[in-house]
């Protein structure tokens, strides 16, 4: 292994070695950093229920319970119990899986949960694959093209796209395609079509993201001595642009697209509620609605525990592909 | 002996400004809509109910149409910008006010407190996005006040940040140890010293923010957590307005126009202001 790397690259073996320690130091750094934030989250997401101004047990129990019904809610819920016991239960029973039951439905919350994760995740992967796809693109064509027209008109679809509220996009769209012309259903899940225009709503303001900051790292690279010497030994542009700059580009677009994560998990809730589909966000919503305070408590730890560990991950990807910050 | 002509970054900066016209017509746009939410006319009663034209569609008569008790949309419309500005306008100056204050103290003292206020924004920036906003109005209930210290809270670490890391290259700056040396005491060396360091980069995150909280005040009216639906508000406008999608479009044309209008502007205006301010880009 060593053997390959140190004659392609013309490093030493002790030089690979330091790198690998301190990539595994920053790994190693990350991971610690992340788990007393996941503590304080998670303390944040169980006081949830006690925050709320009100005995959490009367809130549970509805206006019309009596005394006893009260009391016996209490009980179960193991309010009676210290705090910090009543935090550890609730660890506990969520990553063993025993997420309790709704105060509204009498359901246990799993049930309701696991047929709302496959329209949340389809919709997040149909967003995020187009809006990467085009954003890069239209990114490059925009810095390639710098200054002129082009790049001009990129650069201000890429800002109105930013300055749109998603769920205004996703009304016009069931607007002119749903209900003028009648090419997609006007929303609830029923096969891929039905995914097509909550997917561009939902990707748009990703999208022009994308294009931004590929444009602008782009820009840089281009401007690098190895272009310039890649351009001096006669390779084509295409060459150039896509494989040599773009290569290095892309450690951005990783970054930002793994940013994006979490605009994407705020973002479903409101393209589930514009196109009526039955995902996460939209069971979130309604839950607070309907204040189903145990439902709210679960969905929020969930969101915010994925959004915790997509940044990790793009993190440790980020020091992995850029050697730069691993010497930080 | 010839005086030196001294370069005053003001007027320098308002020279530099001055070109980006697409960001200057963007301040004036503000500057109008600000106008308009101050000054609103008062001959406009965005209530009036012309029962005759119930979900009419634009006419002479009512620019952007009636709702669904015959209310003139443009009139709800210019009277909705205050709700919707004033939403997004203070939520983002009380986030900055509180962010700009930790952010100094976080950058020039470091140490536990430092590490205390910074660990704080990481918890707050892992709720994603506007879920953080959504689980506070959960907690403290809808109504436009609860919105406006919803999106207060979920702008304050992004400010912090920011404030932190320019505080942190200021303090490292010659003139900042002569100062301390000379025994300047700390409260003037942060306030007169340091904090004018920070503003332009400040200004631009906040016009930058004042967007996002348009969207996210809009976004939390949408849901049905912001401002009642009686109310002339751009977000509660177009909750109301999904109910009628096909038979009067232009209740969520229009609202939603200016929703996107508004927002662009001060995008517009936040990346002129960048380009100006910050020279490294030029």
């Amino acid at each position: 292994m060593y053997r390959i790397i140190k004659n392609k690259g013309g490093c030493d073996k002790t030089y690979i070695l330091i790198i690998q320690e301190k990539m595994r130091y920053y790994i190693l750094k990350r991971l610690i950093n992340t788990i007393p934030i996941i503590i304080i989250v998670s303390i944040l997401v169980f006081l949830f229920i006690h925050l709320i101004p009100g005995d959490p047990a009367r809130l549970l129990a509805g206006h019309q319970a009596t005394l006893e019904e009260i009391m016996i809610m209490r009980d179960q819920l193991g309010l009676n119990d210290p705090i910090y016991l009543q935090y550890f239960h609730f660890l506990k029973d969520f990553f063993s899986g025993n997420l309790g039951t709704s105060i509204k439905t009498g359901l246990p919350i799993k049930e309701m949960l696991i047929p709302r994760f496959k329209p949340t995740l389809y919709l997040a992967i149909f967003s995020i694959v187009w809006a990467s796809i085009f954003g890069v693109v239209t990114g490059i064509i925009s810095a390639v093209n710098r200054g002129k027209a082009l790049d001009y008109f990129v650069m201000i679809g890429a800002i109105s796209g930013i300055s749109l509220p998603l769920f205004w996009l996703g009304l016009m769209l069931i607007q002119v395609f749903s209900v003028n012309l009648g090419w997609f259903p006007t929303g609830g899940v029923d096969g891929f079509k039905s995914y097509i225009l909550p997917s561009i709503t939902l990707g748009a303001g990703i999208m022009s993201m994308i294009a931004r900051y590929t444009r602008s790292s782009m820009i840089e690279i281009l401007k690098e001595s190895y272009i310039r010497t890649s351009r001096a030994k006669g390779l084509s542009e295409i060459l150039v642009v896509g494989k040599h700059a773009l290569r290095n580009s892309l450690i951005d677009v990783v970054t930002i697209v793994g940013l994006q994560f979490g605009f994407l998990l705020a973002g479903s809730v409101l393209v589930e509620t514009v196109f009526s589909i039955p995902g996460l966000g939209r069971l979130l919503i309604d839950s607070i609605l309907f204040r189903d305070y145990t439902v709210i408590q679960v969905i929020l730890l969930i969101f915010t525990l994925q959004f915790i560990v997509v940044n990790l991950v793009v993190d440790v990807m980020y020091g992995i592909l850029n050697p730069k910050i691993r010497y930080e | 002996m010839k005086e030196e002509k001294i370069k005053k970054p003001y007027k320098e900066f308002t020279k530099k400004f001055i070109q980006r016209k697409i960001a200057v017509l963007s301040l004036l746009f503000i500057v109008l809509l600000v106008f308009i939410g101050i000054f609103q006319p008062i001959t406009i009663n965005p209530d009036f109910a012309d029962y005759d034209n119930l979900l009419a569609p634009p006419s002479s008569a009512h620019w952007f149409g009636t709702d669904e008790y015959g209310r003139d949309l443009f009139n709800r419309i210019i009277v909705g910008t205050r709700i919707s500005l004033g939403v997004s306008l203070s939520s983002v100056f009380i986030g900055a006010l509180i962010g700009t204050l930790l952010g100094l103290v976080a950058g020039f003292y470091g140490g536990k407190i430092e590490s205390i206020i910074m660990r704080s924004c990481d918890v707050l920036f892992s709720f994603p996005g506007l879920l953080l906003a959504i689980g506070i109005v959960a907690i403290i209930g809808p109504g436009v006040i609860n919105v406006v210290i919803a999106i207060s809270i979920y702008g304050i670490p992004s400010f912090t940040r920011i404030v932190r890391s320019s505080t942190l290259s200021l303090n490292k700056l010659l003139y900042i140890e002569a100062s301390k040396s000379i025994g300047v005491s700390n409260s003037r060396i942060l306030f007169i010293h340091i904090f004018p360091g920070t503003i332009p980069t400040l200004i631009v995150t906040l016009t930058m923010r004042i967007g996002t909280a348009i969207i996210s005040a809009a976004s939390l009216s949408f849901l049905g957590f912001g401002a009642s639906p009686t109310k002339p508000d751009w977000g509660a406008m177009l909750s109301t307005g999904r109910d009628y999608i096909g038979l009067a479009p232009h209740m969520l044309f229009y609202p939603g126009l200016m929703i996107f209008l508004t927002v662009l502007a001060f995008n517009l205006l936040g990346d002129g202001l960048r380009d100006t301010l910050d020279p490294k880009l030029n």
